[in-house]
């Protein structure tokens, strides 16, 4: 079971908004993965080595080798804000 | 009553600093970490990016095989294990620094572990990737009347070794001595620039003190980017100092993040990233594991050189140097290499006086420059050192040749003929005595009556007639023969 102060702590380290009725909605929802979580939990795993990856490949490496970056105006192109050499965002400490 | 024992009790106890470093290195790869983008050397900001470095949604990062195996090799010569196989992490949190809301880090399977450099104990050697550059704005505008920052994203996706001791360093000078050793081993295998001002090797402190002797560890502190081995040592110092002083006071050390102020010397909690402990790692999905083969291990392990402390270990047993030449020669890989072309090129067992001339004259006269870069050649030092032990040239007339053949190379022996800089003897020398004597009859006497002291009054004649030339030892045999 997860209760309104832990969605709003998630909701809150994901920068999410949420309005009363989505907060309740969440905590069922939540909860409802929570339980199948405990469900499987309750099988003997010892033996069973955590699953990392869905896909059974190793090793997919690129040689050290340059490819040709943006241009700069590519780069900013699609920002909201720039002052034409970096991306502007609010200060971080203001 | 009771409380003055208590409080002097406190300010009497001896504390022991428990510290341990943790250490970032950039790799002097060619490009990034996930993306074909070449690393940046102070180009233009943002001419380094494309869609994979700027996380834009939609596209897959592909590892770096160089920088995989720059990765290898750093754990391999730090006495790691490397890990059969490791995975990468997702560590999120919300930066400007950090396009896609996380690094892409490793966490609970490092690519190696439990090694050792020195007298200092490995926890882990990992891959990750580092933050773009967020550049305060200042004068350049607001946003929403807020201060606006720019972000720089050339830095972003550059790959980087981060480096876990054990909390097994017990003081500020002893840190910074162990960050050296590292440096200079990092340097030896040519995988990073390690240069601390410019940010290619960061080091972060992780430091607490607990009462000496006892086994149990205090609340320790974080100090952040201590961009030099000085700030290294003032900032764990002052961070000592603060921690035994509030325990001195019956107050508690918080667990939080600190920023040393080089030039107050204060040491500054940082702003809270918000709950930003809380980074909910997950196995990074776009990325497969890393499972070195053979192959990938044999590489890492030739690509290995000889290291610094190996190296002076080896001049110790080998060549017979004292320790504190050895490190020396080992930990400037550029004289180092130097003494060990001079010493093959000797004619007699000359190894331990050239490497006391490299050190001390050598050094004196090229301070931080490459030997090889001068017009001295190894083969020049071996015969002028071997001239000095024959007494051929004397200790002081020597330096002076070796200052010509750094300036202007040539054959010391032709060097000492030119310029009349040989050691007096035979002849010469036996006159100059005599009229030595002769002018200080009143020291001679003293001389006869005991008092050996006297002997410096006929030295200083005899060194002054002969500009230095002469050689201290066969001039005192002459004295005597003459008594
Ligand atoms: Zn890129």
């Amino acid at each position: 079971m997860i209760d309104r102060d832990q969605v709003l702590h998630v909701a809150r380290l994901a920068r999410l908004r949420l309005t009363d009725e989505e907060v309740e909605r969440m905590t069922g929802e939540l909860s409802t993965i929570l339980d199948h979580i405990e469900k499987i939990s309750e099988l003997d795993l010892d033996d069973v080595a955590p699953t990392s990856h869905v896909v059974a490949m190793e090793n997919v490496l690129r040689p050290d080798e340059p490819r040709p970056s943006l241009p700069r105006e590519g780069a900013l192109g699609q920002a909201p804000d720039t002052d034409g050499v970096g991306f502007r965002v609010p200060s971080p400490g203001a | 009553m009771g409380a003055a024992p208590v409080a002097d009790a406190l300010a009497e106890r001896a504390y022991e600093p428990v510290i341990g470093l943790e250490i970032h290195v950039q790799l002097s790869t060619r490009t990034k970490m996930f993306c074909g983008c070449e690393l940046s050397f102070g180009e233009q900001p943002n001419t380094r990016t494309c869609p994979v470095c700027l996380g834009l949604p939609g596209t897959l990062p592909v590892t770096n095989a160089e920088a995989v195996h720059f990765g290898l090799m750093i754990g391999m010569a730090l006495g790691c294990e490397p890990a059969p196989r490791s995975i990468f992490h997702r560590k999120n949190y919300f930066y400007p620094d950090l396009p896609k809301g996380y690094q892409i880090s490793q966490y609970d399977i490092p690519l190696a572990r439990d090694g050792r450099l020195g007298d200092i104990r490995i926890h882990r050697v990992h891959l990750e990737e580092d933050a773009a550059k967020l550049v305060h704005a200042g004068a350049s505008g607001r946003i929403h009347g807020a201060e606006a920052s720019a972000v720089d994203f050339n830095r972003g996706g550059t790959p980087l070794v981060e480096i876990v001791t054990e909390p097994d360093v017990r003081s500020a000078a002893q840190a910074a001595e162990w960050l050296r050793l590292l440096r200079v081993t990092l340097r030896q295998l040519g995988v990073s620039d390690v240069n601390m001002e410019e940010g290619s090797l960061r080091c972060d402190a992780n430091v607490s003190i607990r009462p000496a002797g006892e086994a149990t560890l205090g609340t320790k502190t974080e100090l952040k980017n201590m961009n030099s081995f000085r700030f290294l040592e003032r900032g764990v110092n002052a961070e000592v100092a603060r921690q035994e002083e509030l325990l001195r006071e019956g107050g508690a050390v918080t667990q939080e993040t600190l920023h040393f102020d080089p030039r107050t010397g204060a040491l500054s909690p940082l702003r809270s990233k918000e709950e930003a402990h809380d980074y909910r790692y997950f196995p990074e999905p776009d990325l497969v594991p890393i499972a070195p083969t053979e192959e990938m291990l044999e590489r890492a392990r030739s690509a290995l050189p000889e290291l610094p402390a190996q190296r002076a270990e080896r001049l110790e047993s080998d060549m017979g140097l004292v320790p504190d030449t050895a490190r020396l020669l080992a930990f400037r890989s550029d004289l180092g290499d130097f003494f060990e072309r001079a010493a093959a090129a000797r004619v007699g067992d000359d190894s331990k006086a050239i490497a006391n001339w490299i050190v001390g004259e050598l050094v004196a006269n090229i301070g931080d420059a490459d030997p090889a870069d001068t017009k001295l050649e190894p083969e020049s030092l071996a015969a002028l050192v071997g001239m000095v032990r024959e007494g051929t040239v004397a200790g002081s007339a020597a330096k002076d040749v070796l200052t010509t053949l750094v300036a202007e190379g040539g054959d010391p022996a032709e060097i000492v003929e030119a310029e009349n800089l040989g050691a007096a003897g035979g002849d010469e020398l036996a006159r100059v005595v005599d009229q030595a004597m002769a002018d200080q009859a009143d020291a001679v006497e003293k001389i006869r009556a005991g008092n050996d002291k006297a002997t410096g009054a006929v030295m200083g004649a005899v060194m002054r007639a002969t500009e230095g030339r002469a050689d201290g030892a066969e001039v005192q045999r002459l004295i005597r023969e003459r008594l």
